[in-house]
């Protein structure tokens, strides 16, 4: 029993939580008016309030390391989150514990060892050179000079910046202006990076340059990294785990393969075949599609084996090529939140 | 103090660029200039008694008034700031380790100081060099413009501590128009910007030197002239730093509450 115990704690202690967050809750409170003259001056002597809960009785915890995905519709209450965790809103109830700090309660002091982007906000001075924000960001977070063209170096180098520096904000386009951004929220080497849609409006190479980018600092630097996106491209290339939220409840909370095999059971085969004019049906299968050569089935696999369909397949016709995909990630989350009504 | 510093300066930069917009000011402040200057003028011939400022005295205030107008107006404001709460930007502004109220403290003070650089010399100059009634005087003596030199530095930290207070605000009204209004208008008129205090009736005169305002426009303009002399003006710059320190304590504390209210707004 001592022995048991005593690896246990090590084991504990090992894997020390880097975020806390238990029983977060946040509401804003909205004014609401329908449209219309007489309404707008009911509006001057009365106003209907309603309550909008953000975030209800919101749980997890994130180990130093990970890439975690989060994710939901739109109004989840996404960013409501990321920017209770970077201390920037003070939610009603529940606790947070980052690193060993109350964002929200040691804001200035917390703050410096966290990275933000916000995709849709800029944090760089329109009508100055990138580097002129850059290094008032390096007097106002006070790092160390060596540290800072360490850091700076680094970014120019893998987010290939160096033709842009130079030039002011208001002149670059939206795929440059988010590599800066991404780097400006570098360069104070904080140990989490939380990424409100880095990807917003990117187009592909620019998005795949961001990912690798995001990848390389978790791996080299052991960067935990926080992102929200709707790109599922994004949670795909880089998250180990999602956690997905919708009308401000936590849904779901795990590995991305988990959350394919639970809720990703659909799958699609198409079959090519000699020419054949009788139409067919397998048992436990939607017809898709069908033509004399080919045809497209899709299947439940907590219905139906794969293995007996190819079988009563190859029975029925004679098959020159099969092909079976998966369902795409986003096809499961969309099914997620209507699963979940959200 | 350094992040403070380098905003301040990067701040001061960024407004030395805007040269058309000062040279434009100039030309505005002429016009606005002479034309006080004749309103009073006429005002100063048709009057039998003598006046607790005379005119020479009010020339050399008014164009005072217009160089650095940049120090004395409410109204000047940074619509840069007032965008970050409306729009929600000040998101980011929430993610430095630093103090937000040093932080727009600096980012104020700089902007009025670098618009204040590019107009005030050349307003100054030519005001000497005009023609008699026209023309502004020195100080009577070097240490009365040593003293006006504190005492303008004073107010203008003084005022950039109560605009401050225009942009908190703001958090709670979403729309900088009412605050500016009602600040401006109040504040203009108690700094002695629209009738010079000393000429206003007995009870507004009570009521004027009863509030802040006064210490950032009239105060210094008039220790220029002469027209408050050396020892009142000692006491008046300890007045000036009481007024600071009291109005600044009273804006953090506001500020910080605000912020633990903030909605960000826009998602």
């Amino acid at each position: 029993m001592m022995i048991v115990f005593f690896f246990q704690s090590k084991n504990v202690r090992r894997r020390k939580k880097l975020i806390t967050v238990d029983g977060l809750s946040k509401s804003f409170k909205v004014a609401k008016r329908s449209s219309g003259l007489r309404q707008a001056v009911k509006g001057l002597f009365y106003r209907e309030h309603s309550i909008v809960e953000a975030l209800n009785d919101i749980s997890f915890s994130i180990e130093p390391g990970e890439i975690v995905g989060y994710i939901g519709p739109n109004g989840a209450g996404k960013s409501t989150t990321i920017k209770i965790m970077s201390g920037i809103l003070v939610p009603d109830r529940g606790t947070c514990n980052i690193m060993g700090y109350t964002p929200w309660k040691e804001r200035a002091s917390f703050v410096k060892h966290i990275g933000v982007v916000f995709g849709q906000r800029s944090q760089l001075w329109w009508d100055v050179p990138v580097i002129d924000s850059f290094e008032l960001l390096r007097d106002i977070y006070k790092i160390p000079q060596n540290e800072y063209q360490d850091n700076l170096d680094l970014l120019i180098e893998t987010l290939d910046l160096q033709s842009l520096i130079h030039s002011p904000v208001r002149q670059l386009s939206l795929g440059q202006r988010m590599r800066c951004e991404i780097a400006a929220s570098l360069l104070h080497s904080p140990k989490i990076l939380f990424l409100d849609e880095p990807t917003i409006g990117l187009d592909a190479v620019s998005k795949i340059a961001v990912r690798e980018f995001i990848k390389r600092i978790n791996k080299e630097k052991g960067v935990t990294v926080i992102l929200t996106t709707h790109d599922m491209n994004d949670i795909e290339a880089l998250a180990d785990r999602v956690i997905l939220i919708g009308k401000g409840r936590l849904l779901f909370d795990g590995n991305l393969n988990e959350l394919r095999k639970d809720f990703g059971t659909h799958k699609t085969i198409t079959v090519d075949y000699r020419e054949d004019h009788n139409p067919f049906e397998i048992l436990g299968t939607t017809m898709i599609s069908w033509s004399p050569e080919r045809a497209i089935l899709s299947l439940d696999t907590e219905q139906v084996k794969i293995s007996d369909v190819i079988s009563s397949l190859s029975s029925k016709v004679d098959l020159l090529d099969v092909t079976i995909e998966a369902q795409p990630i986003e096809e499961i989350i969309v099914g997620l939140y209507k699963e979940f009504q959200i | 103090m350094k992040p403070y510093v380098s905003v301040l300066k990067l701040r001061l930069l960024n407004g030395m660029q805007y040269r058309s917009a000062a040279l434009a000011g100039v030309a505005t402040q002429f016009f606005w200039g002479f034309m006080y200057i004749m309103i009073f003028e006429a005002f100063y011939s048709e009057t039998v008694h003598s006046q607790p400022l005379s005119l020479k005295e009010i020339i050399t205030y008014l164009w005072l008034q217009q160089s650095f107008l940049a120090f004395i107006m409410l109204w000047f404001r940074d619509n840069e700031l007032f965008d970050l709460i409306t729009t929600g930007n000040i998101a980011y502004e929430l993610c430095r380790p630093c103090e937000i109220y040093g932080f727009w403290y600096s980012k104020l003070l700089a902007q009025r100081l670098s618009s204040a650089i590019l107009r005030c010399f050349p307003i100054l100059l030519v005001a000497y060099l005009l023609p008699q009634p026209y023309k502004m005087t020195l100080p009577p003596s070097v240490l009365t413009f040593v003293l006006f030199l504190f005492a303008l530095i004073f107010g203008l930290l003084l005022l950039v501590s109560i605009s401050m207070f225009i942009y908190i605000s703001v958090f709670l009204t979403m729309s900088p128009i009412g605050s500016l209004l009602l600040f401006g208008v109040i504040g203009e008129f108690f700094s002695g910007l629209t009738i010079p205090i000393p000429l206003m009736p007995a009870w507004l005169q009570t009521v004027a030197y009863f509030l802040p305002f006064r210490w950032t426009a009239d105060f210094p303009f008039r220790v220029y002239s002469g027209n408050i002399p050396q020892n009142e003006a000692l006491i008046g710059i300890v007045i000036q730093i009481i007024w600071l320190v009291l109005l600044v304590w009273l804006g953090r504390i506001a500020f910080n509450k605000a912020l633990r209210k903030v909605v960000v707004q826009g998602g």
